[in-house]
């Protein structure tokens, strides 16, 4: 398998760094070569910048991209919004010639052109097509048993013309992912809903942005599940600081939020303090003990 | 996306039905989509209120992309100067740091606690952020959000 270069974006490195260290243990344990993409920037996040001014938007992803192309390898994300500008800024500039030599005129400033050489990948989607749940079953240590709400987030699926993965209103994938770390994917409604925090909702207008996480975090609650699983830091972020901010108004979740690549380095016998487990805003005694039980009985079981 | 799409809307409302935000508030997708063929709706609080989480040109039976023209409209009001005060500042702190969120002294001494060494991005090397802010002037981003 070649090379991959992670782009670990702003949100991860810089607000949820158990997410980072989680997923460079996971990559190392399951044999997937990577090294972090050197020199990157923000992708450019698709809400503001997306919105703001679209040349400039196209300029600074391009820019990410071509670091990448010089080292021809693809690039793999860890967030939505990061998957989304990548993704499809690469896809634009391939089929734009009027844009891409619009790019190019910028990017000729700083002696960098952009190619479309390389493909950009999302963690969910990489594990998915490229290692597959069967393949990941076999690797897993230590199951579960979590009751969990898989949680999409909009731009891994949205647009479906440009993703490609399949229908948006009822998608599987990711929820076999969860699965396949010996925990149930526990139905709930409105589980392809909004979290509310993108498109710039959340930094310049929070009350509204939280209307929409408490639709999500009630139904979630109501289906009585133990954790949030999700494949993006944003939503992690509206979900985590969120109920802390919903808190102050005495409205109580406590359901702890959980990225991807934690699950799976937990499933794969890792320390819930080694995936960063509790790192988090919203600290839950109840899912923190049962963590740590699972993996003591599981580390008794083994040895 | 071609403004001229919008004239085959047949007002079926999906959009706003499928839209997570106009739930909760005064934006209504159809209507100011609608509206910005007969005016500016520059000064719209509601463009805003959007998530852009797609279910409006997803499920749109017209094929319209309802959210690409969204982010059109809004690319408008903000060439007319129609900033809200915390995308500015998120906008600042691409232009000072190139992240949107630049790391803080909280987060950096969680790195540490947990062993991970700085991170390898514009944040680490002077002249790729160099590069970055030399591309925000070539495009005029610097110009765009300046007060």
């Amino acid at each position: 398998m070649k090379e991959l270069s992670l782009f670990l974006g702003c949100l991860i490195p810089n607000r949820y760094p158990g997410i980072e260290k989680a997923t460079k243990l996971v990559l190392d344990r399951l044999g997937i070569r990577w090294s972090e993409l050197k020199e990157a920037s923000c992708c450019p996040a698709p809400g503001v910048f997306r919105s703001f001014d679209r040349i400039t938007w196209l300029t600074l992803a391009s820019r990410n991209l071509v670091l990448a192309e010089k080292k021809d390898n693809d690039i793999l994300t860890l967030c939505n919004g990061c998957f989304s500008s990548l993704s499809d800024a690469n896809s634009i500039l391939r089929s734009d010639i009027s844009l891409r030599n619009e790019v190019n005129m910028h990017l000729k400033k700083i002696n960098k052109e952009f190619l479309g050489t390389i493909e950009v990948r999302h963690i969910i989607e990489f594990f998915y097509r490229d290692l597959g749940t069967d393949k990941l079953k076999k690797e897993i240590e230590k199951p579960l048993e979590l009751r969990t709400a898989v949680h999409y987030g909009c731009h891994m699926l949205k647009p479906t013309r440009e993703r490609k993965l399949g229908g948006a209103e009822c998608p599987v994938f990711f929820d076999e992912l969860v699965e396949a770390t010996g925990s149930l994917s526990v139905p709930y409604e409105g589980k392809t809903s909004c979290c509310g925090a993108g498109g710039g909702v959340r930094s310049a207008m929070l009350e509204t942005s939280l209307k929409m996480t408490e639709y999500k975090l009630e139904r979630m609650k109501k289906a009585g599940v133990e954790c949030i699983v999700d494949a993006c830091p944003f939503c992690h972020l509206q979900y985590d600081g969120g109920q802390v901010e919903l808190a102050k108004a005495g409205k109580l979740y406590n359901l702890p939020v959980v990225h991807y690549s934690q699950l799976l380095g937990l499933a794969l016998g890792y320390t819930p303090e080694e995936v960063g487990l509790f790192l988090n805003e919203i600290r839950n005694p109840e899912f923190e003990a049962k963590m740590e039980a699972i993996w003591r009985k599981n580390l008794k079981s083994s040895g | 996306m071609k403004k001229s799409e919008i004239l085959t809307c047949f007002q079926c409302g999906t959009c706003h039905a499928s839209c997570p935000s106009g739930k909760y508030t005064s934006l209504n997708v159809r209507k100011i989509v609608r509206d910005s063929m007969k005016k500016d709706v520059s000064d719209s609080q509601e463009l805003w209120m959007c998530t852009t989480c797609y279910n409006c040109q997803e499920r749109c039976p017209r094929g319209i992309k309802v959210t690409d023209a969204v982010l059109l409209l809004r690319s408008e009001a903000v060439k007319k100067g129609k900033i809200l005060p915390a995308h500015r500042k998120v906008c600042r702190f691409l232009l000072e740091t190139g992240h949107a969120i630049p790391i803080d002294d909280k987060h950096a001494a969680i790195r540490e606690r947990i062993g991970l060494a700085g991170t390898e991005t514009v944040c680490k090397y002077p002249a790729a952020l160099a590069e970055v802010k030399s591309l925000l002037r070539s495009t005029g981003f610097d110009e765009l959000i300046k007060e």
